[in-house]
């Protein structure tokens, strides 16, 4: 297994950038996420660090050697495409075996490795099949066969599950994941899924614009966004961000909107001009104590838990609150939040201010 | 209702339907079926009025089409040994002798030669160059392509005298390779843009997935690609052998020996000892032939849509 490095990567198409100075580390044995929306240069990522395209500059490193003008061949690791690329005109065990094949290994070792991966996988039943026939969970299966037969040093997914029916995503989810952990491989998967990021990964890097906006834990990129395009990004109904203008200074433990106190972690860097507090939904009180006051517009049922949209001075609002507490549109209500867990960024450069809170997860 | 649900037509109008076909499908295989009936009709019988629809059939069409033959007296002919075979009892019906086989199976193959070359060659080379076009970022592309079509936008034999002087002084004139260069600069354009539309439909990452698993650029071309173009090429080559098959004005131009195709020997059959239509006939009849088995063999290829089902669009 490998550890991938990639440093100042950067691949630019003509005159359009796709990627421009991504770094970043994966570990080995980690399931790592590539995260962001389409067109954010993810997939791209993948390809470079896959050897499908050549990066303009920068160098990927797989267990220490720079593989980065290197193709694909050469680079011992495994792809499942979102389609899957299963080759049309072979059956599921000359897919399966089509890998093994290139290296010249001889028969019997390779009809040992695809029955002992279709056992892994729980496709014996298919692998004399045309691959044309089979569902999408079977072929699903098969490409992630063809991938692991080989024992690559890493594999690269693209959306791999984008291509199911929802109902059988979540499955095949799990059945991914426990796959990972019993062969501990390391694995680099793009998705635009951010609860399929959050649901699998180790670590995640979240893309925007070829450029990378932040990249730990799941854990650490839903509690201490980085970025206001994170915080908006990762979190359904995403984090609140009530927009002031004000000025803040390195130890300062509330911020002022307009003429209301709101206390925060303790700030370890200061700020003027357009400011942004973030709030995640869970953390947002109703109750008379709070030191905004707002309306209630509208109430969203969601079994265990509602979602009631408030309009406030600064924006509106969503908080999640137990289904049962009492919330009326067109109540007035004050607004509060659990103090150590807001965030506050800076609007002009998008980026969050360090706080006694977010100090551990942003390194650099 | 799904996009795919169409109406069952009533029996009636399937009735009309399948008479239609059947009317159009006699309208264009008459001529093919008076050719084939020529080929065996005496000289006589071939020229009668009105037309014989019923006559008795005689292999005289495709002797004469495969020999020459000398007249000869009635006394030289009672001279001779008994006839040997059924070519020549034919032929001494007709007061003659076989003085030697005719030119029709050298040109026949000829043609073969020409044809199956011509259409091997670009089918080879426009398969490389639509991959290329299709898969990789070639600087001007668009011009390229543009350019490989126009050599398509104006009549061949626009340019006949240019390449006539050409091929005389390259010594191309007559020669096999000069009628396969000729058949292949011709037809490249045509497989060019007919292949790259089939390259453009197989997804890249089947290509991208062998050149994972371990394969070369080329490998991956050879049996990734290769096996799911085979569609395509198969049509293409149906439509190159079919141009290269029935060229007759610049085989008429280009080659009067060695190289001559069938197109323009069939004719001359017509001066040789009067007009005889149905050696003309028989030679029109086998001159089909190959074409149709061609046709007829890769027809399996046409049909199979393999790649149905592989991928989820």
């Amino acid at each position: 297994m490998a550890e991938i490095v990639v440093s100042d990567l950067r691949k630019e198409f003509g005159a359009f950038t796709a990627v421009q100075g991504s770094s970043f580390t994966v570990r080995d044995g980690e399931f790592f996420m590539l995260l962001g929306p389409s067109g954010c240069g993810k997939t791209t990522t993948l390809r470079m660090i896959a050897g499908l395209e050549l990066p303009t500059s920068g160098t990927i490193a797989i267990d220490g050697e720079d593989v980065s003008q290197r193709p694909a061949r050469q680079r011992d690791i495994a792809f499942v495409f979102q389609m899957f690329a299963l080759y049309p005109h072979m059956n599921v065990r000359r897919n399966i075996a089509y890998p093994l094949v290139s290296q010249g290994m001889s028969r019997s070792d390779v009809a040992a490795r695809v029955a002992e991966v279709a056992g892994v996988l729980r496709i014996e039943g298919v692998l004399d099949s045309p691959v044309g026939g089979l569902s999408g969970g079977d072929r699903q299966r098969v490409a992630l066969a063809r991938a692991i037969v080989r024992r690559p040093k890493a594999f690269m997914m693209d959306e791999p599950l984008g291509a199911l029916d929802s109902e059988f995503r979540e499955e095949m989810a799990e059945e991914l994941r426990a796959l990972h952990d019993r062969i501990g491989a390391t694995t680099v998967y793009v998705t635009h899924d951010q609860l399929e990021a959050m649901q699998m990964g180790d670590k995640i890097v979240v893309m925007n614009h070829g450029v990378i906006e932040q990249f730990g834990a799941p854990q650490d990129i839903y509690d201490h966004p980085a970025t206001l395009f994170v915080a908006d990004f990762i979190g359904s109904p995403p984090m609140n961000l009530l927009r002031f203008e004000g000025a803040v200074a390195p130890g300062d433990a509330v911020a002022r909107l307009g003429g209301a106190s709101v206390a925060l972690p303790a700030l370890r860097q200061g700020a003027r001009g357009a400011l942004a507090l973030g709030a995640r939904p869970e953390h947002v009180r109703l109750g008379d104590d709070g030191p905004l006051r707002g309306r209630i517009e509208a109430t969203e049922y969601l079994g265990t838990t509602q979602i009631v949209t408030v309009e406030t001075g600064f924006g509106r609002l969503r908080a999640r609150l137990p289904a049962a507490a009492q919330a009326t549109p067109g109540e007035h209500v004050g607004v509060g939040f659990v103090a150590e867990t807001l965030s506050l960024f800076d609007a002009e450069t998008g980026r969050a201010l360090r706080t006694a809170a977010n100090e551990a997860a942003h390194h650099g | 209702m799904s996009a795919h649900s169409v109406t069952e037509p009533s029996p009636g109008r399937k009735r009309v339907a399948a008479a239609l076909v059947v009317a159009y499908a006699l309208i264009t295989l008459l001529p093919l079926m008076w050719i084939f009936a020529t080929g065996f009709k005496s000289p006589p019988d071939s020229i009668a009025y009105p037309p014989k629809i019923a006559f008795e059939p005689t292999l005289e069409g495709y002797v004469n089409l495969f020999t020459t033959r000398t007249r000869v007296t009635p006394e030289q002919l009672q001279a001779l040994p008994p006839p040997d075979g059924l070519a020549e009892t034919i032929v001494r019906n007709r007061d003659m002798v076989i003085a030697g086989p005719s030119k029709f199976g050298e040109r026949f193959m000829n043609s073969v030669i020409i044809g199956f070359g011509s259409t091997f060659l670009s089918i080879f080379l426009g398969t490389l160059a639509a991959y290329a076009f299709s898969r990789f970022r070639i600087p001007l592309s668009d011009d390229l392509l543009f350019f490989i079509l126009s050599t398509r936008m104006m009549p061949p034999i626009a340019v006949a005298i240019p390449i006539f002087l050409m091929y005389r002084t390259l010594g191309l004139s007559d020669t096999h390779l000069g009628m396969i260069l000729l058949y292949t600069a011709v037809n490249i354009s045509l497989a060019v843009w007919l292949l790259k539309g089939f390259i453009d439909e197989i997804p890249r990452e089947y290509e991208e997935a062998a050149l994972i698993d371990g394969y070369t650029r080329f490998q991956a071309f050879v049996k990734v690609v290769l096996p799911q173009a085979a569609t395509g090429i198969a049509s293409t080559a149906i439509f190159c052998l079919i141009f290269a098959w029935n060229e007759y004005a610049f085989a008429v131009l280009l080659t009067s020996g060695t190289a001559q195709t069938a197109p323009p020997f069939i004719p001359t059959i017509i001066g040789v000892g009067g007009q005889d239509w149905p050696a003309v006939a028989a030679g029109a009849t086998l001159f089909l032939l190959p074409v149709l088995v061609f046709t007829v063999l890769l027809r399996k290829h046409l049909l199979r849509g393999i790649t149905f089902g592989a991928v989820r669009k």
